[in-house]
């Protein structure tokens, strides 16, 4: 957590595409959750994505990690396409995810679900387990070293035993940025990792934030806490009914008049 | 008149619910006893682990003696019945729990395999005389194969549905065993050989040598379900199970590690099959009724699923209560079925349950839907909402 304040410029220096949404369109049925919507998200950056609810931000994930198969449009990845790829060839390619709702292996020790995200790696397959092989052993320890390697990273060491569902909710939000990370990914998208979290929290959760992104990893955020964007994002752009109204520096944003209207409403006089 | 009916009534339900208590005192004392063990067994020593798995398997090569026999099982002949039903109903109930337990999907057709195992070493044995062994080898690599193949088109099922599809499919095998001719038809096959002879020991009509062949058997399979379980592949299961979505999003190929899990439980289940065929030289379609796919879930189910012992346990109780109970002639099945009921209902999570399963279980999601898994944080929108707006 000693990253806090040094803010990097590491961003700006790689600058590269990572990911590509390209004219991309979501629609279920007749409703649709995302319009067209087109965005770069460059390697070492945090990018924020914020709109009111509903306005289609988690779909962008969902698409991005191939749950959906969006209706029109492209995401390519580091130069490949990802958009409509299997989600587990999505996350081995080097993008992981947490949820909105935590979604843990609830009943699990904290050590095993990060084992399983470490696992994403690994090639033994039944033959090797059953016989006990040694590169199955070699992979096992690995992946254990891994996986508490990655609690402690993300401040929670010491419950590396704890059954997942008996963390603090606090606790459940890192365990599930752990169990992304190691997977490996070059880029972690976070789904409201603050919510639920008190203002302590969210500060620690802030400088974990950062010393990811310093890591060499990119993160790309949903979250309401706008502090916390404003404070720590790169870039931001503003999603609301599924199209996207603003991008650019989080003070840009703030300032943007669509991003205000979409927020709180048109002023009465404003016309 | 009718104020005596009505006392009567009350004073029945009164005994009932003595009865109810006392009972419920028994089983949660047994439940307290089951529990501490496991408290107990999680807590062991490497050593202590080994000298417990060294008296279960000395206990396992003296089980067959006429002493124990005479209590176990006094009207039939006590070997025969720990091979079948009891050895077959554990590697059976060991399998299932794989596809069940393990990997939380549920098959009601298991017998399907057992079945398969079953006419493999009986056809080409019978057919083209080939040796027991080959055959072993054979069998349980074809069982692997039709879980694959009923498994492929199957396993992108969940929960219900993949429940009614595995049901159709135990009864496809029985109906097309029963009409094909090429493997005996209604009549089933006859004089399927023997195993050969090892280290000077005959198999013929000595059933001694039948069970130690299937405690041998057995024990092969405790030791590769049990490193499967913990190794990545277990992990796997057990992350399908809790929530498959979020599994396959941290990178689990889940459809290669159900189908996995189905083929694995396959052979387990044909390796069974050829192990009973070689003992009892006939056996026919009718050996494979749908009521033997349900017996061995109860089995898995009883015994605390997703844990091998448990599992062990409660085949073994499936597959000697009806046995113990026979002086009590044609009611035996009514007993056993009010045994069963009693069971679950004072302790649903089974006998040895695993951890895991167990809390999954007091969840209510069971393990059987994903989604389930899904649990909001308790103050997830409501403090989202007005930071949002402000």
């Amino acid at each position: 957590m000693t990253q806090q304040d040094t803010v990097q410029d590491t961003a700006a220096s790689d600058g590269q595409a990572l990911l590509e949404i390209d004219d991309l369109t979501m629609a279920f049925g007749g409703v649709v959750a995302l319009k067209n919507a087109t965005l770069t998200i460059n390697t070492g950056e945090i990018f924020a994505l914020i709109g009111p609810n509903g306005a289609g931000k988690t779909t962008v994930f969902n698409v991005v990690t191939g749950v959906y198969r969006p209706t029109s449009g492209q995401v390519r990845f580091a130069g490949g396409r990802i958009d409509g790829m299997k989600r587990f060839r999505v996350t081995k390619g080097g993008v992981a995810r947490t949820f909105q709702n935590i979604r843990l292996f609830h009943n699990m020790s904290a050590l095993e679900n990060v084992m399983v995200g470490a696992d994403a790696h690994h090639r033994t397959g039944a033959i090797g387990a059953a016989l006990g092989l040694p590169w199955h052993h070699r992979e096992e320890r690995r992946g254990r070293e891994l996986a508490r390697e990655m609690l402690d990273y993300v401040g929670i060491g010491d419950r590396a035993g704890d059954v997942a569902k008996n963390l603090p909710y606090g606790d459940q939000r890192r365990l599930e940025i752990a169990r992304a990370l190691a997977t490996d990914p070059k880029l972690l998208l976070l789904d409201e990792p603050a919510a639920g979290m008190n203002p302590a929290e969210k500060q620690s959760l802030q400088a974990l934030i950062r010393k990811i992104r310093d890591s060499g990893r990119t993160v790309l955020l949903i979250e309401h806490d706008m502090g916390l964007v404003m404070h720590i994002s790169d870039r931001v752009a503003v999603l609301d009914f599924g199209e996207l109204i603003a991008e650019g520096l989080p003070h840009e944003v703030q300032n943007n008049a669509r991003v205000i209207e979409a927020y709180l409403g048109a002023a009465s006089d404003a016309s | 008149m009718a104020d005596k009916t009505k006392n009567k009534t009350e004073n029945k339900t009164g005994n009932w619910a003595l009865n109810k208590s006392r009972i419920s005192q028994a089983t949660g004392r047994l439940g307290a006893g089951l529990d501490t063990l496991r408290t107990w067994w999680d807590g062991a020593q490497v050593w202590q682990r080994y000298v417990v798995y060294l008296l279960l398997v000395v206990g396992a090569l003296i089980l067959p003696a006429p002493a124990i026999g005479s209590f176990m099982s006094p009207e039939s002949d006590w070997t025969t019945i720990l091979i079948h039903p009891i050895g077959t109903y554990v590697l059976l109930a060991m399998g299932l729990n794989v596809v069940v337990g393990q990997a939380g999907l549920l098959d009601l057709g298991y017998v399907a395999f057992f079945a398969i195992g079953g006419y493999s070493l009986a056809y080409f044995g019978t057919e083209y005389g080939w040796n027991f062994w080959a055959t072993l080898v054979m069998g349980t690599m074809m069982t692997g194969v039709s879980g694959v193949i009923l498994g492929a088109p199957t396993l992108r099922l969940r929960g219900d549905y993949l429940a009614i599809v595995t049901l159709g499919f135990g009864e496809i095998v029985r109906i097309t065993a029963s009409n094909t001719d090429e493997i005996g038809g209604a009549r089933g096959i006859t004089n399927i050989p023997h195993p050969p002879p090892i280290f000077g020991t005959e198999f013929a009509l000595d059933p001694a040598p039948y069970y130690y062949l299937i405690v041998s058997v057995i024990v092969v399979v405790i030791i590769f379900a049990k490193r499967l379980e913990k190794s990545r592949v277990g992990r796997a299961w057990a992350a399908i199970r809790e929530d498959e979505d979020a599994a396959e999003l941290m990178g689990v190929p889940t459809f290669k590690f159900k189908l996995l899990a189905f083929a694995t439980g396959a052979m387990i289940g044909g390796l069974a099959g050829t192990v009973w065929a070689g003992k009892v030289i006939f056996i026919e379609p009718n050996n494979f009724p749908f009521i033997l796919s349900a017996t061995i879930l109860a089995a898995v189910v009883l015994g605390g699923q997703g844990n091998i012992p448990g599992v062990i346990l409660g085949a073994f109780l499936i597959a000697w209560i009806p046995e113990r109970l026979r002086f009590l002639a044609e009611y035996r099945i009514l007993i056993f079925g009010a045994v069963l009921v009693l069971m679950m209902a004072v302790r649903p999570e089974g006998l040895l349950p695993s951890g895991r399963r167990r809390a999954e279980l007091a969840e209510g999601t069971g393990g059987m839907g994903a989604m389930g898994a899904e649990v909001a944080g308790p103050t997830a929108t409501d403090a989202a909402i007005p930071e949002a707006r402000s």
